[in-house]
């Protein structure tokens, strides 16, 4: 059996949120030849199983569900006639773009893409990476394989759940479970701070009188078959467990909703840079990445709150795609973005001022702790840009910023620094 | 009646199963748990050991030597990933510089070819990633990694390929001798008469011993507990690096594993609890704090799993191998710590010698199959092999397991062999599936779709690794009917 070989002007890796909206823009802005692979039975990705509301206020104006958000772009998408292999994996990517990806139906096939988008998306990080001693029974899942149990296959992997972690599916699945009649004793967060979106731990915690134990950790998990019960603790301000704060919870289940990786093992293969601080590839105003023609968006790049900003992005990267591929002169990425005090990361991490899209470019970041009032500085080598008063700033709420593209062109401009400096906050301030 | 029951199908059992497979006996291998290689089998080193390490004179330093010598032609036979790339003791003091000596002329005595102590030059340009402390090595080019649950697999499919019975999560309740001085060995899943019993038991084998009322021993449980890395950084070492052992143990190393990937461990504590493979954090530290002697720069922030062992200790500290002289027909095989596993191939030809010497008639069977059925390693083959797979089954077409390549073929493959798995783990451990850096997060829901499917059965009944761990517990909807709709309990 001979490989078929196909050539394709752009394929998009991945068929969530951010694959869907970069498959769409660029065929909107002219590339004829697009080709998206998803290794799913269908497109959407995550949002699939994210049942609930509160997705499209930025994007739509209205709340929709993950479902009804994704079928927006799945229903656009199809009637623009972009093709797509579902079932689909891609084992294999290399720095001249081509692909091998694998399926049921046509074997083993080799992509040759003038341009590819990566839109993987993300995975959650297990007990594993974050050490949790213990016995290894059944009912420790994160939160999203819980999700996909529940809500896709209809099943409940548990009756008595503590959650460890409270990023925003741990939260979502603590009001899940409890509508499914499941009693969730208590969210524990070792950190002294909610990870998750306020307006999750109003409405998926507080309006059912679940516990959030901030500063607290799961430090023995019990059981040696299933789940049955797990201490957790206090922890002081190095994060370790105060032994003496120790309290057994008997539970069947333990949830983890610890955090999110972006999912780069392909753009590793391609050997793409990937920026230690965000897990993903380092990318420029465009969202290409240091490899050029390959282009990245959503969570893959870094973990985003919000499935709205995903579009955006997405659609950048998608007008980024078209842009390289018509393009004659190839990108020079003259200036590096660095993340300055009291930053966790920023992206773009390379700009090209004069091929900024849209006359403005938007730099996403998280603060490294929260702050009640942070002052916002972009600074150039050649002088401060811009200065402004934060409130409220936490690392689990993405701060978006957007600098004009005259700001930045035209101005031999070597390198950006973004900070975010506490302020003090003055009675009646 | 069964010519031969043995209790036990972990690596020991299992080896001896298979090489008395070869003869007309009718065999049963008897195991507790729901697969086979589920104590010791499955969580230690995974080291073919050289043979340095035992004293001289022990069981252990003998069998080590020769089942060592056993393992390429074993694992060619059976199809079980093998990699001989040497094993080095790292000295980091004057004082263990000395001791390699005392190691290296314990080796020779033993009959461990090729070795040779390396200076700090050479072994750095070997390990660039070693400790600057490290500087002196003893190097045995004849040690080797194996997969220790794949090996046992392995030997579980082809003894029953030629006819050993395997009766699954069927503890042993009692042992009876009869008046015929055949045994009746009970279990909840019934009894068992035969004429020979192999006491294979692990951790358990002093009791079994105490059941049959033949001689009597003990065996403590000595934890090690593992830490895993991920397989990006599977070339921190490139073999396995022990430091300058002490009396008690070999120490805590820095290893890669025949499938890529890097682990730390094991620290060693004796406890009492013969079930308790929990991981706690002082051990964690001890393995990081053991492990940076070796190699100062671990990936921390990469660690995948973590994982506890228990060593079989006997309280002769040496193996326990020989037919009871207060029962007819029990044979003990008792003891089984490290080397165990090095030593597993060359312990089943013992035992079997111990039966001839006991009268056991054994006649070599004409249809004797010394593969086991082919398994297909999806990730590990070229393109040009995968496409002529999916040819032929396009379940080979689908990727279940996104982080090891596992296909669904492989998957269907592992639930319909010989000994087949029946619970999400013995998928992972048949296939890798689960095994690699989200730790089953994407692929469990779809594998244990996948056994309910193949076996017929409702996804309720999946568990994780045997009775009482079902990976579901309800049907969404269902806590509320039974509530009678008055659902939201606060």
């Amino acid at each position: 059996m001979v490989t078929i070989l196909i050539t394709k002007n752009l394929v998009v890796i991945g068929g969530g949120p951010a694959g869907l909206a970069a498959a769409i823009e660029a065929k909107k802005n002219g590339v004829d030849d697009v080709l998206l692979v998803e290794r799913d039975s269908g497109l959407g990705g995550i949002l699939q199983q994210c049942i609930h509301n509160g997705f499209g206020l930025h994007v739509f104006n209205e709340e929709l569900t993950g479902p009804e958000y994704a079928d927006r772009f799945i229903t656009e998408l199809e009637q623009m006639g972009i093709e797509v292999l579902l079932d689909t994996m891609i084992i294999e990517l290399t720095r001249d773009k081509k692909i091998i990806a694998v399926n049921r139906e046509k074997g083993l096939m080799q992509i040759q893409a003038n341009a590819i988008i990566l839109a993987m998306g993300c995975r959650e990080r297990t007990r594993g990476a974050i050490n949790i001693p213990g016995y290894r029974p059944a009912g420790i899942y994160t939160a999203g394989t819980a999700q996909r149990f529940v809500n896709i296959e209809g099943y409940m992997p548990g009756k008595e759940i503590v959650i460890l972690g409270s990023g925003d599916i741990g939260l979502i699945m603590a009001r899940r479970f409890t509508l499914e009649g499941a009693k969730v004793k208590c969210v524990a967060e070792i950190l002294p701070y909610s990870n998750g979106l306020t307006r999750n731990i109003v409405q998926c915690l507080e309006d059912y009188n679940i516990p959030l134990l901030l500063s607290h950790t799961v430090v023995d998990i019990h059981g040696r078959y299933r789940v049955e019960g797990v201490t957790i603790a206090e922890v002081d301000g190095d994060l370790k467990p105060i032994h003496s704060t120790e309290k057994y919870i008997p539970c069947d289940t333990l949830l983890l909703s610890v955090g999110l990786i972006p999912e780069n093992e392909l753009s590793k293969m391609a050997d793409i840079q990937i920026d230690n601080l965000t897990s993903g590839p380092v990318v420029n105003q465009r969202m290409e990445t240091t490899i050029p023609g390959i282009f990245a968006c959503g969570n893959v790049v870094h973990v985003h709150d919000l499935v709205d900003f995903v579009t955006m992005e997405a659609q950048l990267a998608g007008k980024g795609a078209v842009d390289y591929l018509g393009e004659k002169e190839p990108t020079t990425n003259n200036i590096s973005v660095i993340p300055g005090e009291g930053v966790g990361y920023v992206v773009p991490q390379l700009i090209d001022a004069d091929k900024i899209l849209n006359k403005k470019q938007n730099f996403f970041l998280r603060c490294r702790a929260p702050m009640e009032k942070a002052r916002l500085l972009v600074e150039s080598d050649k002088g401060p840009i811009r200065s402004k008063v934060l409130r409220h700033i936490r690392p689990s709420e993405m701060i978006n910023i957007e600098i004009k593209k005259e700001e930045l062109a035209g101005k031999d401009i070597q390198s950006l620094k973004i900070s975010l400096q506490e302020e003090g906050v003055i009675e009646g301030d | 009646m069964e010519d031969m029951v043995i209790i036990g199908a972990g690596i020991t059992g299992c080896s001896i199963a298979r090489e008395l497979s070869r003869y007309d006996l009718n065999i049963t291998v008897v195991e507790k748990e729901e697969d086979v290689a589920c104590g010791t089998s499955k969580a230690n080193s995974a080291i073919v050991h050289a043979g340095f390490d035992a004293a001289t004179g022990t069981w252990k330093a003998k069998l080590n030597v020769e089942g060592n010598k056993l393992y390429p032609a074993l694992c060619e036979e059976l199809d079980v990933p093998l990699v001989m790339n040497g094993s080095l003791v790292v000295a980091v003091t004057e004082e263990e510089e000395k001791a390699l000596e005392e190691l290296l002329e314990r080796g020779k005595i033993n009959g461990v070819k090729y070795l040779s102590i390396i200076g700090k030059d050479e072994l750095h340009a070997m390990e660039p990633n070693l400790s600057p402390n490290a500087r002196a090595a003893l190097n045995a080019p004849t040690g080797g990694l194996v997969c220790p649950y794949e090996l046992t697999i392995a030997l579980a499919e082809n003894a029953n390929q030629n006819g050993v019975k395997f009766l699954l999560n069927a503890p042993v309740i009692d042992i009876e001798v009869l008046e015929d001085s055949s045994f009746l060995v009970k279990t909840p899943k019934g009894s068992i008469r035969s004429k020979y019993v192999i006491n294979a038991a692990g951790l358990f084998a002093d009791e079994i011993s105490k059941m049959a009322g033949a001689e009597e021993y003990s065996i403590t449980p000595r934890k090690g507990e593992y830490l895993i890395f991920d397989k990006h950084f599977g070339n921190l070492v490139s073999k396995a690096i022990f430091p300058t052992p002490t009396k008690i143990s070999k120490g805590i190393l820095v290893c890669p594993t025949v499938d890529g990937n890097i682990f730390i461990g094991p620290n060693s504590n004796n406890i009492e609890d013969k079930n308790d493979t929990s991981v706690n954090p002082p051990g964690i530290k001890e393995i990081i704090e053991g492990g940076k002697k070796l190699v100062p720069d671990l990936p921390l922030k990469n660690i995948i799993t973590s994982f506890a062992g228990l060593r079989a200790v006997s309280n002769t500290n040496d193996f326990i191998i020989e037919a009871s002289k207060k029962v007819r027909g029990f044979i003990n095989v008792g003891g089984i710590q490290s080397p165990g596993l090095t030593s597993a191939p060359a312990i089943a030809i013992m035992v079997r010698e111990i039966l001839q010497e006991q009268g056991v008639t054994l006649k070599e069977k004409p249809d004797f199959i010394p593969q086991r059925p082919k398994k297909v390693r999806f990730r590990e083959l070229d393109n040009k092999e995968r496409s002529k797979l999916i040819e032929q089954n396009p379940a080979f077409g689908h990727v279940i397991c996104r982080c090891e390549t596992v296909t669904e073929a492989e998957i269907i493959d592992a639930i319909k062999r010989p000994v087949g798995a029946r619970s999400i783990d013995a998928v992972k451990r048949r296939t890798r599936a689960g095994m690699g850096r989200c730790q089953g997060g994407f692929c469990s829901p779809r594998v244990l779709e996948i056994i309910a499917r193949e076996l017929g059965i409702d996804p309720l009944e999946i568990t994780k690794k045997g009775p009482d761990s079902n990976m579901l517990v309800a049907r969404i909807k269902e806590f509320l009917q039974v509530e009678g709709g008055d659902n939201i309990d606060n």
